[in-house]
């Protein structure tokens, strides 16, 4: 089974219908996953923090949301984490493509793959990192804890996750 | 007419609908005039509110009526893209355009000078749009509501505003309130 199927069939399991996503190269099969599925409601945003709004909004309407982005995105929705998500206690599970990290030809995503993991832990944000592709096995149990918690959870998956560029 | 009387006239128009409302004194006038379990005040995160209620919309079918401002849509301007490309029709933005940042002391905006916001939403998709002065706000409100089609509605009115006291209702409570009466 394809690694993005797995993410997606953990999504539905987990009772997600509500997923907004902004591309990245390497988000490209699992955001075309979601849009295959009937049992998602799949809302392309124009930027995160948007996303992030309809994510609230799709929560406060009975729908479970999770949003799928670039780690270069916690550069943009830090205002809309703290004062949104955290301040009105609202669960969000962020599935993020960590850019930056070993294989990574683009020089730019390294600068912000320095700042991910600090600015993640400076929010107070459970973070999981994903590395080796039987990393996913744990990804119900995270799906879960963002629930039961009521946070917004990162899941970052980096590009030796993924199999490379 | 300024955003405060508009809001006053419109009140017994939004008791009925959940209302998702703008950061600052949009919020702040809102509550002192008729808080309402049924409404949802942004207390941060400017320019989310038509995000916030579009996601609402898409995930139950009660009418969301949102009130947004001129200068938030256009902080987040993607958001009409993302309204006209997924119609609902229990949605109405109605966005109290006084040309101005109101809650930061009456700042002008584009949208008070070159900038149509009706036309912009027009551009990107949006099909129902519809312009009006201050004094119609109620009527068009009624109508939109009525009628059960996703529209914007950009209301042209007066900048200026009333002293009134900040929400000091806890987040988590006003978040709480709003999804029980969303679920009732
Ligand atoms: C990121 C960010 N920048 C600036 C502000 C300050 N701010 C709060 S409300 C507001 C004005 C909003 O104007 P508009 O949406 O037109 O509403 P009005 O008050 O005019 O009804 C501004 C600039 C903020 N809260 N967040
Ligand atoms: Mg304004």
């Amino acid at each position: 089974m394809s690694i993005s199927k797995q993410i997606v069939d953990d999504f539905v399991a987990n009772d997600i219908a509500f997923v907004t996503t902004v591309p990245c190269k390497q988000l490209g099969g699992v955001i075309e996953e979601v849009e295959a599925r009937p049992e998602i409601y799949h809302i392309p945003s124009n930027k995160e923090d948007e996303g992030m709004g309809l994510c609230a909004g799709a929560y406060m309407g009975g729908k479970r949301p999770a949003i799928i982005m670039q780690n270069t995105a916690i550069g943009v929705t830090i205002n809309t984490l703290v004062t949104l998500t955290q301040f009105y206690r609202m669960p969000l599970p962020m599935l993020i493509s960590f850019r930056g990290e070993l294989m990574e030809p683009v020089a730019c995503q390294a600068e912000m793959a320095i700042h991910t993991k600090p600015l993640l832990q400076q929010l107070g944000i459970p973070t999981y990192h994903f590395h080796k592709q039987d990393d996913v096995r744990e990804l119900d149990a995270i799906l879960k804890y963002t629930f039961m918690s009521s946070k917004p959870v990162a899941i970052l998956t980096d590009a030796t996750f993924w199999g490379g560029y | 007419m300024i955003r405060s009387e508009i809001l006053r006239e419109i009140a017994p128009i939004l008791r009925d609908q959940l209302v998702v409302c703008n950061i600052g004194l949009p919020s702040q006038e809102l509550h002192m005039i008729d808080d309402q379990p049924t409404n949802f005040y942004m207390l941060g995160t400017m320019g989310l509110a038509s995000s916030i209620g579009l996601g609402l919309a898409l995930s139950q079918p009660k009418t969301v009526v949102v009130i947004d401002g001129d200068g938030s849509v256009l902080t987040n301007l993607g958001t009409l893209p993302t309204i006209a490309n997924n119609v609902a029709d229990n949605y109405i933005l109605l966005i109290v355009d006084n040309g101005s940042y109101g809650s930061t002391g009456d700042q002008p905006t584009y949208a008070g000078k070159k900038t149509s916001l009706a036309k912009v939403a027009e551009a990107c998709g949006c099909e129902n749009v519809v312009e009006c002065r201050a004094e119609e706000t109620g009527e068009v409100l009624q109508k939109a509501i009525d009628g059960r089609k996703m529209t914007v509605i950009v209301c042209k009115c007066e900048s200026g505003n009333v002293k009134v006291p900040v929400i000091t209702k806890d987040p988590v409570v006003i978040r709480d309130r709003f999804m029980q009466a969303v679920a009732s």
